[in-house]
């Protein structure tokens, strides 16, 4: 077995509002092994950047608040670290890759300095010397011209070489964890398939393990190793990536699938009614009673509303919370996904 | 697959695994509705700073507007038999030179002074709502016309126009609001074009235009409501630097004339005795004092309620 | 084809760009849509596909060429005829914040076209009409009173097309109007984009970056580069054949939702990126990332080829 480098237990993260307390983040847990890709699938608002960038220590608090749970790093409590012992994690063990790299990157300054000032901040290396690890970093990451670069201020450069110079800043002191936080959502699709494209060079060169968030099922296709779906602040099912694309167990995750129209097979499909979840996730600040999903859920029934549905686990790791999977349920016939890989129970 | 947690399932009976039809909408809203001026009343009330503030300038008000109408002293009747009189039971804030009671004065000045408080921060900002809404929404040359008149203005130093404004127009409260709305307009002119022109192109202003909405409904209806919150707090940061303004003419001569009154004018007069009689300079100048604190404070806390980075 | 409803004749729209330089965003496009049609118009950011559809519904003033609608000039209307026409023709905005106006309950903001076109005198007849507006979207009335900021994405988007909706329109101009919402509200939205079509036989411009999105729900789809229309298809015969190098390597770049699939395709990744709009050199202008391009795209500017079937495509090597 690999080595697992990430360990998060039952994690609850809270935002405390004049209304009253948000539940971001309701009990999560997963692990990250080393050189593995992890996507967090979910809609805008279920807990999945709350998630990162709580790892990261990244959260004001006070309004944010962890309120059970704990993060292993290594074997190493990260949680109750202060914002100084974190200093020592964040860049060098881990960084971040943001959605927009406008507001993420420093505008008053040249892109190098930037570069230069993370470099130098983990590794006693000269001025010189961190110039050229940043040269060669910009040029890893397929910037046409990275010594024009270097001198440049970040808005004089494109959407897609920022991202890149984004890709190269989280990179440079080589962490063992890359969370990418929507790195492609705000690129148009040719760029996306660039950067994509190198993200997923850089992991194999350098072996470092990625926490990619994001909504766009077509991107984790091409990234993910395993998957978790989260909504509600609760990882709703987990898997290998071809357990969830193709044999997907929670009514939510169908949902996700369904409403992907296909770019690839046949265009029969074409002009058909989208498979698509009814209305809008639950307010964190009122979390509801029972299944989180039920009252979007088609397939809900009376246990939905009376109890949160447990974890269902197979064999291989692939997990679901849903009532359906409870032996007294009728067995569902999902309306996506294709092959039922043989010896697997469930629905 | 099994269950791997255990123990949630205790008490479900095989009814409760009978499919229902959710009669619940996943469109409900469970927070309380909240308009946008009763969150920032919300958090105004609960900022304490605002309160005192607010407090303060309420209880002037209340004094500015009540006291003189319940002295038993007029403000301008001289009395040569109780010149200079320190503050006493008969006179509470003393007398002046001539014998009149300053209790009486002070409240009659703070009128003038709250008075030409506001209309010297109201003034300039609807004059430059007028010019600069219509120079940012029309664009063209009606802006580069407009612009170009500012740009010639505001090289002209302030305390040159406000003195030959003066001389001219002669004293009284409404001649200052009017030199202070003639010198103030350009500032809030440019801000208002500024703000309207990033709010002409907004989405939802562009939607109204799909719908045929004028331009005067674009204006009045959409673009000027977003404006408005940050207006008023244009305006309370402004009455400070009017009242100010005020007591400067006055203390310079150029403002309030005796035997009207304002504090400016009562700190002038009261200036020239202050070795002999402190409390003739000393109680304007505290109440000066504090309302400007206290309008600054104010401000300051609305910026604070109204902004919507803060919203959550 | 049906009659269509909306021609576009050599439509231009230049906008400065200082010292005597122009931003040519839309640059002569000529297309029409067919009444109760949908035409998809796919391309990156700052292809020019927003500025078409701001000019047709007159936000912007075109530099040249014209718009019909039914036969008729836009160009050639009246003020009174102008504020006709933007009952037949409406528009869904991109961004479900900013298009709804923050001091306006949701349903004033509906409510607002019937009351610039004096529909609905009465009152209890038009709270009537926002409430049934706002059931036919999948809110209900309660939330008429609400304020958009109490609303999530797609319920704001669905209030932006019950606004839409307001003035039964004809045509609507869709800007990008899932692309900030969630996968599964996308396709709500979707659906109930399309539900409306086969209902009020509506004619849609669908405005995308989106390119699964468009393939399901275009009937015509138009690519656009810098400007320029490069290829213009029925969306199947595009999307199985497509004929343009851009094109191709469009639809290559995006990623599939099938891990198997992906594995077992090999992409064809379009490199470098769009090239600065102002003032673009002479020839064809894909002509930098073009990893086919002769000497003669660099000189010629290639035109429109009619490639048989309703299917144009503007490059040198066909």
């Amino acid at each position: 077995m690999s080595e697992r480098i990430l360990e998060v237990r039952d994690l609850a993260v809270s935002f405390d509002t004049y209304a009253g307390e948000v539940q971001a983040v309701r009990g999560i847990h997963f692990h990250l092994d080393r050189g593995e890709t992890l996507a967090i699938v979910g809609e805008s608002g279920c807990g999945k950047s709350v998630t990162v960038q709580t790892i990261m220590k990244l959260l004001p608090s006070p309004p944010a608040r962890i309120k059970s749970g704990s993060i292993l790093y290594q074997g190493e409590e990260l949680v109750g670290k202060s914002d100084k012992e974190m200093e020592n994690y964040r860049g060098k063990e881990f960084s971040m890759i943001f959605q927009d790299s406008m507001t993420s990157l420093n505008p008053t300054m040249r892109v190098g300095k930037q570069l230069c000032e993370g470099i130098r901040k983990h590794q006693r290396i000269g001025a010189e010397e961190a110039k050229a690890v940043a040269v060669n970093m910009l040029r890893e990451v397929g910037l046409p011209n990275p010594e024009k670069a270097f001198r440049q201020y970040p808005h004089t450069l494109s959407g897609g070489m920022r991202q890149r110079v984004m890709i190269a800043m989280a990179i440079a002191c080589s962490p063992k964890i890359l969370f990418a936080d929507e790195p492609t959502t705000a690129l148009d699709v040719t760029m996306q398939a660039q950067i994509l494209d190198l993200m997923n060079q850089l992991k194999a060169d350098t072996g470092a393990a990625i926490i990619l968030i994001t909504h766009d099922l077509g991107v984790v296709a091409q990234m993910a190793d395993r998957i978790s779906v989260m909504y509600a602040g609760e990882i709703v099912e987990s898997g290998t990536a071809a357990e969830v694309f193709y044999n997907p167990c929670h009514p939510y995750t169908w949902g996700l699938l369904g409403s992907m129209p296909s770019i690839a097979g046949s265009s029969r499909q074409a002009k058909e009614e989208l498979l698509s979840i009814p209305g809008t996730p639950p307010d964190l600040f009122a979390p509801p009673a029972g299944c989180a999903f039920a009252a979007r859920c088609s397939y809900c029934m009376k246990a939905c509303l009376k109890a949160d549905p447990p974890e269902f686990t197979a064999d291989d790791g692939h997990m679901a919370r849903c009532w359906l999977l409870d032996g007294r349920a009728a067995p569902v016939t999902p309306p996506v996904g294709r092959k039922a890989p043989a010896g697997k129970e469930g629905a | 697959m099994t269950e791997t947690t255990k123990g949630a399932a205790a008490g479900l009976t095989n009814e409760d695994f009978q499919p229902v039809l959710s009669e619940k909408s996943a469109d409900v809203i469970v927070r309380p509705s909240v308009s946008y001026w009763a969150d920032v009343l919300r958090r105004l009330k609960s900022d304490k700073v605002a309160m005192i503030s607010f407090g303060v300038i309420f209880v002037i008000a209340l004094f500015a507007i009540f006291a003189p109408m319940f002295s038993p002293y007029d403000y301008e009747t001289t009395n040569l038999k109780a010149t200079n009189l320190a503050p006493c039971a008969e006179h509470w804030f003393g007398t002046d030179q001539l014998g009149r009671d300053l209790w009486a004065r002070v409240w009659v000045g703070a009128r003038v002074s709250l008075f030409i408080g506001l209309g010297g921060a109201i003034a300039p900002q609807l004059a430059g709502i007028l010019i600069g809404g219509v120079s940012g929404y029309f664009g063209g040359w009606v802006d580069m016309v407009i612009m170009r008149i500012i740009d010639i203005g505001v090289c002209i130093p302030e305390l040159v126009y406000i003195t030959l404004m003066m001389l001219f127009m002669g004293s009284g409260p409404m001649a200052i609001i009017l030199t202070i709305g003639m010198v103030g307009w350009m500032g809030s002119a440019r801000f208002i074009r500024g703000r309207v022109m990033q709010f002409k192109n907004r989405e939802f202003v562009l939607a109204a235009k799909t719908q045929g909405a004028s331009p005067l409904r674009q204006i009045f209806r959409y673009i000027l409501p977003n404006i408005l919150g940050q207006q008023v707090v244009s305006i309370t940061a402004a009455i400070p630097g009017a009242i100010f303004m005020e007591a400067y003419l006055s203390f310079i001569g150029l403002g309030i004339k005796s035997p009207m009154t304002s504090w400016g004018q009562l700190s002038q007069v009261g200036a020239s005795f202050y070795r002999v009689h402190p409390y003739q300079l000393f109680i304007p100048g505290a109440l000066i004092s504090v309302t400007i604190l206290a309008f600054y404070l104010f401000g300051n806390c609305l910026r604070d309620a109204l902004d919507p980075h803060l919203r959550d | 084809m049906a009659a269509p409803l909306i021609q576009v004749e050599n439509l231009k729209k230049y906008f400065p760009a200082g010292r005597k330089q122009l931003l040519k965003a839309v640059d002569d496009v000529s297309f029409s849509i067919g009444r109760g049609t949908t035409l998809g118009l796919v391309g990156e950011s700052g292809c020019g596909k927003t500025t078409i559809g701001r000019t047709i519904l007159g936000i912007y003033e075109p530099d040249g060429g014209r718009v019909l609608y039914d036969g008729a000039d836009l160009a050639k209307l009246n003020k009174a005829q102008k504020k006709a026409m933007t009952r037949k023709m409406q528009m869904v905005f991109q961004d479900p914040y900013a298009s709804l106006n923050p001091f306006f309950t949701v349903g004033e903001i509906i409510e607002e076209g019937l009351l610039i076109h004096k529909l609905y005198p009465d009152k209890a007849q038009r709270r009537e009409r926002v409430y049934g507006l706002l059931e036919l979207v999948g809110l209900n009335r309660e939330h008429a009173n609400r304020f958009p900021h109490e609303f999530s994405g797609g319920q704001r988007q669905r209030v932006g097309i019950a606004r839409a909706l307001a003035l039964e329109p004809e045509f609507l101009v869709c800007d990008e109007a899932i692309s900030a919402l969630d996968v599964s509200i996308q396709a709500q939205v979707v659906n109930m984009l399309m539900q409306f079509q086969r209902e009020m036989s509506l004619t849609y411009l669908f405005i995308t970056h989106d390119l699964s999105m468009v393939r399901h729900i275009a009937d015509q789809t138009a690519v656009m580069y810098m400007g320029k229309m490069v290829e213009y298809a029925d969306t199947g015969e595009l999307y199985s054949r497509p004929a343009h190098p851009y094109t191709i390597g469009l639809l290559s770049a995006v990623p599939a939702a099938d891990p198997d699939y992906q594995k077992s395709h090999q992409r064809i990744h379009l490199q470098g990126e769009v090239p600065s709009p102002i003032n673009p050199k002479p020839g064809c202008r894909f002509c930098g990332r073009c990893s086919k391009a002769l000497p003669r795209c660099a000189e010629e500017e290639p035109v429109l080829k009619n490639l048989g079937g309703g299917h144009f495509a503007a490059c040198h090597l066909l």
